[in-house]
């Protein structure tokens, strides 16, 4: 195997409030080889759209960010600003959750396109508008001429996802990374996108990170999955040894928590009880233990590490793996 | 488009009619027999109803306030009493001075307001943002006469750079008559400045903040260009609203700066007829004014729309 593209290594974001330092994301390793796809699973304030913010360098302006991102040989958090800026864009894209609020209201989306191209490849107006076209038509956008002249508000939800795709591909990134890209859309466009957004991959070789809270998204179309709480990565395998065997009792409560087509009518959806901890008091065992059926008292006392299960590339943090036995057939 | 101006254009008609009687009941109801201002003490009570007949004050308030409207309509504003000039005479001679002064005040007014606001909402908190907004504060609590003073004291006394008072008009000697506005449109322009820059800075500060902004940085747009083309035009509907109603305020002259500097303004003009009592010239020019200042209003109205597509296509 080939050096990976992407590696994020003991990442730490560190959030100051009035109330302590909140500590979003916990020392988190994982890596990303060139045309794969990683899926970060986890529940709202897991720390997945800081980790996705900290790989893009765009956290908030106080937030302290250690550890290292090597992307492509240069690690992100040392590189100089102006360097930082031409890789962004040109080599590592993303597509934000709203494409009601990520795209300008004030201008057009043909110079949203354009802007984006004639900053980073050497074509004149002209050639980079024939191209924003092209790109329209491959993210499925009916009369894409037409629609250079427009604004975002004439276009529907789907469209506008669509035309923020258009502008991340717009350069050929070797790494995209969509952020929730399908939470603030219609059920019956949700499909679509993803659909897209693997169509789009495949055809471009490029490596793609799926940050999502449903981990049905992740299921068929990412490679790999890293499931994250409070800040950690819990558990982290192939997409199929994950479904076949999951360690995790919080991935378990993850996947229950999913509407199931089959379930009889009126049947409860089994949430998970409780809520995350509160990040700016980190507990001293298991962050998941007081929600967990599983726990012990070894569970609040320590902290359990990442660990290899029987499985190659299969990582797991707790004391109590669920057996197969117990596990849910996915 | 056309629509939208059209019924923008319609829902000015009341609010136009209503600034005409208001003006009118201004002159209208205050106290004194305006024909007994006329005539002076000496007159008799004869000559003082024949004059009262003459203009028509005999008549009841609401017919009064029809004829003055229906000569207004025909672009007769009346005659000074006192002069023979008529409104529209006197008007058209002060406004070039009161009209340049606006213009030479708000654009000295951007020049600072504009690039300080987009300064410190680039790095809020930070060092500068934090300096200016306390100078634009100390700077919006200084009242404009003493502005003035300071600025002929140093500028005009001290220094001798330029005239402390006086005017030419701009035809006649160009460069002598540009000397001669600006230290009345730098005093106006220093009062002007801290609100659009307050009002900027924070609406800057909150579009900074927008995820099309974070899309632009992670599209790696140049920070000029995020913060010019991305973040100036969404911000900028306030400080068109603040620049609209500056510059309505100026339309009509500025008492205090025209006095001090004696500038043959509008303002000067106002002052001149509330003094002799010429109630004619007082409602002209204040409803003159005040239609100025409607008209400024639609105009701004229209801006909104040129930078936001959104109000265009009626979506917001």
């Amino acid at each position: 195997m080939s050096a990976p593209l992407l590696t994020i290594e003991d990442v730490a974001v560190e959030l100051p409030t009035p109330r302590g330092n909140l500590r979003a994301v916990d020392h988190v390793d994982l890596s990303l080889e060139a045309g794969r796809t990683l899926g970060i699973v986890g529940e709202s304030g897991c720390g997945k759209t800081m980790l996705s913010r900290a790989v893009l360098q765009l956290l908030p302006k106080k937030a302290k960010l250690t550890g290292r991102v090597m992307f492509d040989g240069q690690d992100l958090v040392r590189l100089a600003p102006d360097s930082l800026r031409r890789l962004r864009g040109r080599d590592l894209a993303v597509v934000f959750q709203d494409p009601m609020t990520s795209l300008n209201p004030v201008l057009t989306i043909g110079t949203q396109l354009m802007e984006t191209i004639q900053e980073h490849l050497e074509l004149d107006a002209p050639a980079a508008r024939k191209r924003s076209i092209e790109l329209l038509a491959a993210v499925g956008i009916p009369a894409p001429e037409q629609r250079l002249a427009q604004y975002p508000h004439q276009c529907s939800g789907g469209m506008r996802q669509r035309i923020a795709i258009a502008i991340a591909l717009s350069c050929e990134p070797k790494l995209l990374i969509a952020d929730e890209p399908t939470t603030a859309l219609d059920v019956t466009i949700q499909a679509q996108i993803l659909d897209l957004l693997a169509r789009e991959q495949g055809r471009r070789h490029m490596a793609m990170i799926i940050i999502t809270h449903d981990l049905g998204v992740v299921a068929g179309r990412a490679d790999e999955v890293a499931v994250m709480y409070a800040g950690r990565v819990v558990e982290r395998a192939p997409t199929s040894a994950l479904f076949k065997r999951m360690h995790m009792p919080y991935t378990e409560a993850l996947l229950a928590a999913i509407p199931k087509l089959d379930a009889v009518p009126h049947t409860p959806l089994p949430a998970i009880s409780g809520r995350p901890p509160d990040p700016t008091r980190p507990l001293k065992g298991c962050s998941f233990a007081p929600r967990c059926n599983y726990a012990s008292g070894r569970c609040h006392e320590a902290k359990p590490v990442l660990t290899s299960a029987e499985m190659p590339g299969h990582l797991y943090a707790c004391f109590h793996p669920i057996r197969m036995a117990e596990g849910i057939e996915a | 488009m056309l629509n939208f101006i059209v019924r923008r254009l319609l829902a000015l008609l009341p609010v136009l009619l209503a600034v005409s009687l208001l003006t009118f009941l201004i002159a209208a109801l205050l106290p004194g027999d305006l024909a007994l201002v006329i005539l002076g003490d000496q007159a008799t009570p004869e000559n003082v109803a024949a004059l009262r007949r003459d203009m028509g004050l005999d008549q009841p308030l609401w017919w009064r306030y029809l004829s003055w409207l229906g000569h207004v309509l025909q672009g007769d504003l009346g005659r000074s009493f006192r002069t023979g000039q008529t409104v529209l005479q006197a008007v058209a001679e002060r406004i070039p001075v009161s009209l340049q002064l606006m213009l030479m005040a708000e654009f000295i007014g951007l020049l600072i307001g504009v690039p300080v606001a987009i300064a410190c909402a680039a790095r809020a908190g930070g060092a500068f943002d934090r300096f200016m907004t306390g100078s634009a504060f100390a700077m919006l609590s200084m009242p404009s006469f003493l502005t003035a003073i300071l600025l002929i004291y140093l500028f005009a006394v001290e220094l001798h750079w330029l005239p402390a008072t006086g005017y030419v008009p701009f035809t006649e000697e160009p460069l002598a008559n540009l000397r001669f506005f600006v230290l009345p449109a730098l005093t106006l322009a220093l009062a002007e400045w801290p609100g659009i820059m307050r009002v900027l800075r924070s609406d800057m500060i909150a579009t900074l903040q927008e995820d099309y902004i974070a899309l632009a940085k992670a599209k790696g747009l140049k920070p000029s260009r995020i913060l010019f083309v991305h973040a100036l035009k969404p911000s900028s509907l306030t400080l068109v609203t603040v620049t609209g109603i500056n510059i309505g305020r100026l339309l009509g002259g500025t008492l205090i700066v025209e006095s001090i500097f004696a500038l043959p303004g509008i303002g000067r003009l106002l002052v001149g007829a509330i003094y002799t009592r010429d109630l004619v010239i007082l409602q002209g020019v204040v409803l003159l004014v005040a239609c100025g200042f409607v008209i400024v209003n639609f105009i701004v109205d229209m801006l909104y729309a040129v930078l936001d597509p959104r109000i265009r296509h009626g979506h917001a």
